[in-house]
């Protein structure tokens, strides 16, 4: 099949991601030394906070979302073997999402949107911003459905088949997304932008949080899924092995893309506005939904297990050793899965209802986000990218070499980035400070963390960079040797011929997710209208 | 006639429900999953059961539970509003000796801006704002809420340790955010005075 206008939509997509990416990485490096204050120079509250609701923008949303729709389309028209449904239409959503990223750069770069990626109410920003990151999802949306068109297409053309599992991951998302982006999409419908061009006078905060939390836990599972969808369909093969269970992989997406969903409350288990029964209630879901995190990180080691003792490990831990540590998806995943562990442990802590209590915005969240997402998620884009560059390009990966130290020192700057980070919540550091004012003996005990955090930056800076570098000189290589390299994607040991309709489509997945949200937001989000709430009008910052 | 209806109706939609269950069921036992991984899931399912019984548990029986006093509040009008005026702010020990402290967040500030507390006793903050959203964390205590103007943030704490501790304010409320924290003393139970306005209106009653 002739696939390159699919490549040139996938490779689109991804330069976007990674441009943003790396814009937003030299943001992150400033902001750990202007926050630090060891160069008086740099401190201005008015420049950090524009740059760090850039950095949170372009790396949470941007890159994610570009990332994720090109990703998608590729493994789309790969694993179906079909062209991408609706090219046209495709590009169009491309285009929106871009114009949308560009009407919220604009005022983000120029600080007239300084008000973090989480954009809370009543503080508001330019309304060009609201509009932007509206079009930036829309777009998103168009690539939803375009997925959810190709899954139900290619389901009706081969009845009775399993779908591949990669494109059953994707329509997971894609599904996910939808319902994910709706409390969002609510917020800044009906408050952001009618309270900017000022035709309403004041929004109620409370609502306003409550619909942000709705996306707010789902949107993670959206930028990690792509992730685990390289554990289970690229890992194995590129270890030299097969996919534990097939079965077990769509069950956990099933599970992550159901429970995911109606859990959000625990980023409002500090918050005056809901009751402690619907946060326990989310509380409990949000331990559900560890399940199927735990279920893949048993079958992508069982299935490394598997390429280890195949490749002549031997022994309880032998087959680690034997293990090809010099392919870039395989270092990757080790990597990925060392920081899952840790930051799945932090994870813990700030799902439990009452612990959180200490570890609320302070720095340990942020540390603990970066971990999990900068770290586990984001080096595994890392590693598609190296996979997925050379059959998009048709040309040869620039340096393999290159390509595993870049991994590495990733991974190193994550680990010296996020630790201290840590510490400094424990030490009861608030994050989202643009520099350390407070008299108080306390703060002496934050300096040596900060210090470290610049070096970690600075690693992962450097990495960034030498990612980028790659990418770019694989495409730029003046090589004209044919190219035949195909992407394979893993069996399964036990080959799947058949399975039940409901590990093989959304449909009834879907009325579960309807009924749960139904049941976990229905009156938290009714009682608003149902009692006496005073609104806020807006506030500049 | 129609109840009879009604129940037939009943029975079929149960009888549905069922059947659906069991084919569900039946489809679930179909698939193949591997004994060690069976085992896996069990294991998780009990670790995800321990940690969720051990949350619930706390929550039901020691009422260990976060802010969630669903209260509503004019946050343009606290000036006016009776209990949070100005003269009605910072520490206060009711008839029954129960301490409430009533704070105000504003940019940029917490105010009063000093208050002292007695250690080892039960304390009830009640925190509001008047602009934008706060938060607010006394480091190394779990003296920790959102505070979202329109509403109440009410918390309910001890500390165990006297001494002096910031009071900072941890959500993004604008550029000067950084410059946002207070102060409090937490003082040995038996130094703590109440505060002398209300000693002193108890003195006049008597």
């Amino acid at each position: 099949m002739n696939d390159a206008a699919e490549r040139k939509l996938a490779l689109s997509h991804l330069w976007v991601a990674f441009i943003a990416f790396i814009l937003a990485c030299f943001m992150g490096e400033y902001q750990v030394l202007e926050r630090s204050g060891f160069i008086p120079a740099l401190e201005s509250s008015t420049v950090y906070f524009a740059s760090v609701s850039t950095h949170g923008v372009l790396m949470a949303f941007v890159l994610t979302f570009f990332f994720i729709m090109g990703f998608g389309y590729y493994t789309a028209t790969t694993s179906l073997k079909v062209p991408v449904w609706n090219n046209k239409l495709a590009w169009t959503g491309f285009w929106i999402s871009l114009l949308g990223t560009v009407m919220a750069a604009v005022p983000l770069l120029t600080g007239k949107a300084s008000v973090l990626y989480t954009f809370y109410l009543p503080i508001q920003a330019h309304v060009s911003f609201y509009f932007g990151a509206t079009l930036l999802v829309v777009g998103s949306w168009v690539w939803c459905v375009i997925m959810l068109v190709m899954f139900s297409q290619w389901k009706k053309a081969n009845p009775k088949q399993p779908v591949p599992l990669a494109m059953f991951a994707t329509a997971a998302n894609a599904l996910l997304w939808l319902w994910t982006s709706v409390g969002v999409a609510a917020e800044v419908l009906f408050q952001a932008i009618p309270l900017a061009l000022g035709w309403i006078d004041s929004v109620d905060p409370g609502l306003s949080r409550t619909l942000f939390a709705w996306t707010l836990h789902p949107i993670v599972y959206f930028w990690l899924i792509p992730a685990y969808t390289a554990f289970y369909v690229f890992v194995p093969k590129q270890a030299g092995g097969f996919l534990f269970s097939d079965e077990i992989a769509r069950g956990a997406f099933i599970v992550l893309a159901v429970f995911a969903l109606p859990i959000g409350f625990h980023h409002l288990y500090m918050d005056p506005e809901q009751a402690k029964g619907w946060k326990l209630l989310h509380g409990i879901g949000t331990f559900v939904v560890a399940v199927p995190t735990l279920v893949t990180g048993f079958t992508v080691i069982a299935s490394l297990e598997i390429a280890g003792r195949l490749r002549g490990g031997k022994g309880l831990f032998g087959w680690i050793g034997s293990l090809p540590w010099t392919n870039s998806m395989v270092l990757a995943v080790i990597l990925a899965l060392l920081m899952l562990i840790l930051g799945g442990f932090g994870g813990i802590v700030n799902a439990s209802y009452a612990m959180n209590a200490m570890i609320h915005n302070t720095a340990w969240v942020p540390g603990h986000f970066h971990l999990i997402f900068a770290g586990t998620t984001v080096i595994m884009y890392f590693a598609i990218a190296y996979y997925l560059w050379p059959l998009l390009v048709q040309k040869p990966l620039f340096s393999n070499s290159m390509a595993l130290i870049q991994l590495w020192t990733w991974f190193i700057g994550m680990s010296i980035l996020t630790t201290p980070w840590h510490v400094l919540g424990l030490l009861g550091q608030p994050r989202r400070i643009s520099s350390v004012v407070y008299n108080t003996l306390l703060t002496l005990a934050w300096k040596p963390y900060e210090l470290a955090m610049i070096f970690g930056g600075l690693i992962l800076l450097g990495s960034a960079c030498l990612f980028i570098y790659i990418l770019a000189k694989t495409q730029l290589n003046p090589t004209t040797e044919e190219f035949t390299q195909q992407i394979e994607y893993a069996e399964p040991i036990h080959p799947v011929t058949a399975l039940p309709e409901y590990l093989n489509d959304f449909k009834l997945w879907n009325r579960v997710i309807a009924v749960l949200m139904a049941i976990s937001f229905g009156i938290p989000i009714l009682q608003f209208f149902f009692m006496e709430t005073f609104g806020s009008p807006a506030w500049g910052y | 006639m129609q109840i009879a209806a009604i129940i037939q109706k009943c029975h079929d939609l149960t009888g549905k429900c069922v059947d659906f269950l069991q084919d569900f069921c039946a489809q679930l036992r179909s698939v193949h999953v591997d004994h060690l991984e069976r085992k896996w899931i069990n294991i998780s399912l009990l670790i995800i059961a321990l940690l969720v019984a051990i949350i619930t548990i706390d929550a039901f029986f020691h009422g260990v539970n976060p802010p969630s006093k669903v209260e509503t509040i004019d946050s343009a009008k606290l000036h006016l509003s009776k209990e949070f005026a100005e003269n009605n702010l910072g520490v206060q020990q009711d008839a029954n000796g129960d301490i409430v402290i009533r704070m105000v967040a504003g940019r940029y500030s917490f105010f009063p801006k000093h208050i002292a507390v007695p250690a080892e006793t039960k304390l009830t903050f009640r925190w509001v704002s008047m602009d934008v959203l706060h938060g607010v964390h006394i480091p190394m205590t779990n003296m920790s809420t959102m505070i979202v103007p329109g509403y109440v943030a009410e918390i309910t704490t001890s500390f165990p340790t006297p001494g002096e501790y910031p009071v900072l304010c941890n959500e993004y409320c604008g550029l000067g955010h950084n410059h946002m924290w207070s102060n409090i003393s937490v003082i040995a139970k038996e130094d703590w005075l109440a505060p002398s306005k209300l000693t002193a209106n108890k003195e006049i009653k008597q």
